[in-house]
């Protein structure tokens, strides 16, 4: 299938695509890599007026170092980031979830901040931006403003991006050093996720210093697993106390039932990866 | 309409298109290059494949406004970037090993595997079924697929085009 008509505006600037999006408002849709929206315009699932493609605006591309973090242009592609040496270095769990993610071609063209602000929480890095304690910059015609991963997912595909503003950078306080591992269920090839467990660690002399737990399709929005967290803190790096504190994965969580699984399958599936996550990020 | 400029397969081509024209749709029923094919049309098959500036891209999924100013190669182009036959090695590579049965998924199953012979030159087998995760084939069980990749890795060291 193809979409429904749309009017096609390429700004070169962000500030061209800020006043686009002030000139059409809700009758618009950002494109980014269009990974997760051509789908969804093929399928007629959504018909917007006006299309505003963000693919000819340079600065929003490219990894940067900005002392205590690094900062991610929203339209850098999956592929761009997950080979990305500053990346690998201060936050190595979003290239583990990247490579997860989708197929190649996908990531060829698909972004990070694109599928950020889908907002899919079977999305492969909304549990990773929560457990690295990503912060979103937001801009609008006023200006930018930072958000926090914890208030970005507001429900089902809805995040903290007002219609008049975009996406433009992601910034990851740099982990230098911590242990990250990115657990995924699914049943074929490139599938979202079932059930997925982004976990970071940080271990110091055998002990559990830190640690932040990212739960994907375990609600409307990725979540953070804060029980585990908080008993996970403190305890030695090893199969038993990993075991105890992942058995909290679902609290909190209201699991979704589909064909691919019951809500109390996925709360089994949580437990289980959480266990598997934590422990591969300790190293234990 | 929009005016979109690009190359394919080493032409300049210019036209007016709807904004919601896929790629795949301009390069079958604009230029003609039916060798790129459609096979879910909801990107998960992967038979569309072509590269958009020297990657691999699924043309169902890409508009092509989005192709303004860059370069596309298909299936048709591919053994024209390779200088030393009249077919690429990874074409060549699928004829030796039967990489196909019905051939339907053969054009993107090439494209990708060029792609990820560009970036990997020398992959595993486990490389290279996770490498060609995005493309389905219904027939083969993949098994002489694999075959054909590893058989075009150990038979160029060029690695492919670009």
């Amino acid at each position: 299938m193809i979409p429904t008509q749309f009017e096609y505006v390429a700004p070169a600037t962000v500030q061209e695509a800020l006043t686009a999006l002030a000139e059409h408002g809700d009758e618009a849709k950002v494109i980014a890599g269009g990974q997760s929206l051509l789908p969804v315009l093929r399928m007629r699932l959504n018909a917007p007026e006006v299309v505003i493609d963000l693919g000819g605006i340079p600065e929003l591309r490219g990894v940067r170092d900005d002392g205590d973090a690094i900062v991610i242009g929203a339209m850098t592609t999956h592929h761009t980031v997950l080979n990305d040496p500053l990346v690998a270095e201060h936050a190595a769990l979003l290239a583990r979830a990247g490579h997860e993610l989708a197929d190649a071609q996908i990531r060829h063209r698909g972004t990070i901040g694109g599928a950020l602000a889908h907002a899919d929480p079977a999305g492969d890095l909304g549990a990773p931006a929560l457990a690295l304690s990503a912060q979103f910059v937001i801009t609008g015609s006023a200006g930018s403003r930072t958000v926090p991963a914890d208030e970005f997912f507001v429900d089902l595909f809805e995040t903290a991006i007002g219609e008049d503003e975009l996406l433009t950078e992601i910034r990851v306080p740099k982990h230098t050093g911590w242990g990250a591992h990115y657990e995924k269920f699914v049943r074929v090839a490139h599938q979202w996720p079932i059930v997925a467990v982004a976990a970071a660690v940080r271990v110091a002399g055998g002990t559990i210093a830190e640690a932040r737990v990212g739960l994907t399709n375990m609600g409307s929005t990725p979540l953070r697993a804060r029980s585990v967290e908080e008993a996970l803190v403190g305890q030695p790096a090893t199969e038993d106390a990993v075991a105890q504190a992942a058995a909290r994965a679902a609290e909190g969580t209201n699991p979704p039932s589909d064909l691919n699984g019951a809500a109390d399958y996925r709360t089994h599936l949580a437990q289980v990866l959480t266990r598997r996550a934590v422990l591969a990020a300790a190293g234990a | 309409m929009t005016r979109i400029e690009l190359t394919v397969d080493g032409a300049r081509v210019s036209d007016d298109v709807e904004p919601r024209m896929l790629l795949v749709q301009y390069l079958r029923e604009k230029l003609g290059k039916t060798g790129t094919v459609i096979g879910c049309d909801t990107s998960n098959c992967g038979a569309c494949t072509v590269h958009l500036d020297g990657r691999s891209v699924k043309s169902c999924n890409v508009l092509a406004v989005q192709a303004n100013g860059r370069e596309v190669t298909t299936i048709e182009g591919l053994a024209d970037t390779y200088e030393g036959g009249e077919l690429h090695p990874v074409q060549e590579a699928f004829r030796e090993c039967h990489g196909l049965q019905c051939g339907f998924c053969t054009p993107g199953m090439v494209m990708q595997a060029v792609d990820l012979l560009n970036e990997n030159p020398s992959p595993t087998e486990a490389e290279v079924r996770e490498g060609m995760e995005g493309n389905l084939c219904r027939c083969t069980g993949y098994h002489n697929i694999v075959k054909s990749v590893l058989h075009a890795s150990s038979t160029t060291t060029t690695g492919g085009a670009r």
